[in-house]
């Protein structure tokens, strides 16, 4: 007989480690959040499909490298001089690349549904800055790295989509297949932080 | 461990980079005309200094992006990166290096 399939969060095994962490850390707050649909969006910052995109957002495109902005109900993330991840908690993720992707067919650019690629998790406190430094080699400051930056490095062995939300506030999106492994990451990196009995 | 200067990221951590090879390597302009020798140069021949070398970059854990390097292949210095068709820094170069 074959197993039904539910569909569950990739790290929905981790929820109870992270949570006892969360618990019994001061300073430090670990949560898988919950899928938002992702768009993949390729158009010349300079030319008139930057500009069609921003009207239909409601927000211009960041083109400063290592920077975000919001959006109505989501984020759009620089990744390259021509690329950014549009991210909507509210849109169904096909119909989302369809929209975009209208919207920059006209100016030679592209839209594609990657919501399935990158689950992620949260992490704020006052020692959200110096957990993560345990494994990644950017200068994580305040001062360099400050809320509304955001970068693609390493943390641990794993690329991330490293989000700066606020101060000590941060949105880690990782590949499905490699949230486990951050998840294992943080926990394990956290230890130090754990009071004693 | 050094930090490589993506043209657009900054600098980053040299593990986020994929070398490319040489850089400057132009495309014959009538391939077919090429001798069977004429293109083995063109298809495998690399020079191989010892000294500053014009390299291909990408930046494959960030932007994904491709940009020439200069670098020194004696101590393994960076001593330049630019964007696809900006200049390298005019360091004085191996004479060995096809430009
Ligand atoms: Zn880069």
């Amino acid at each position: 007989m074959a197993d039904i399939l539910y569909r569950t969060h990739p790290l929905e095994n981790r929820r109870a480690a992270l949570a006892e962490l969360s618990g019994r850390v001061e300073g430090l707050t670990v949560y898988p959040e919950d899928p938002v649909a992702a768009v993949d969006l390729r158009v010349d910052p300079a030319g008139p499909g930057a500009d069609a995109v921003g009207r239909a957002l409601g927000t211009a495109l960041p083109v400063e490298p290592n920077t975000w902005t919001h959006t109505v109900d989501g984020q759009l993330v620089w990744l390259g001089p021509d690329e950014w991840l549009v991210t909507s908690a509210g849109a169904d993720p096909q119909e989302f690349e369809r929209e975009l992707g209208w919207v920059v067919s006209a100016y030679d650019g592209s839209a594609v549904d990657v919501s399935a690629q990158r689950t992620s998790l949260r992490l704020h406190g006052g020692l959200a800055r110096e957990l993560l430094s345990l494994g990644c080699a950017l200068d994580l400051r305040p001062s360099a790295f400050p809320a509304g930056a955001c970068a693609q490095t390493y943390v641990g062995q794993t690329v991330v989509l490293l989000l700066a939300l606020g101060p000590d506030d941060f949105r880690l999106f990782v590949r499905q297949s490699f949230a486990g492994y951050l998840a294992d990451w943080v926990l394990d990196a956290a230890e130090e932080f754990r009071a004693f009995p | 461990m050094q930090l490589i200067h993506c043209p657009w990221c900054g600098p980053r951590e040299e593990v986020e980079f994929h070398y490319g090879g040489q850089a400057e390597i132009t495309y014959p302009e009538r391939p077919a005309e090429l001798s069977d020798q004429d293109w083995a140069e063109y298809v495998f021949y690399r020079d191989n200094p010892k000294g500053p070398f014009a390299e291909r970059w990408s930046h494959s854990a960030g932007c994904r992006r491709w940009f020439n390097a200069l670098r020194d292949t004696h101590t393994y210095r960076f001593l330049g990166t630019a964007k696809p068709g900006e200049p390298l820094p005019n360091t004085q170069r191996n004479t060995e290096v096809r430009v």
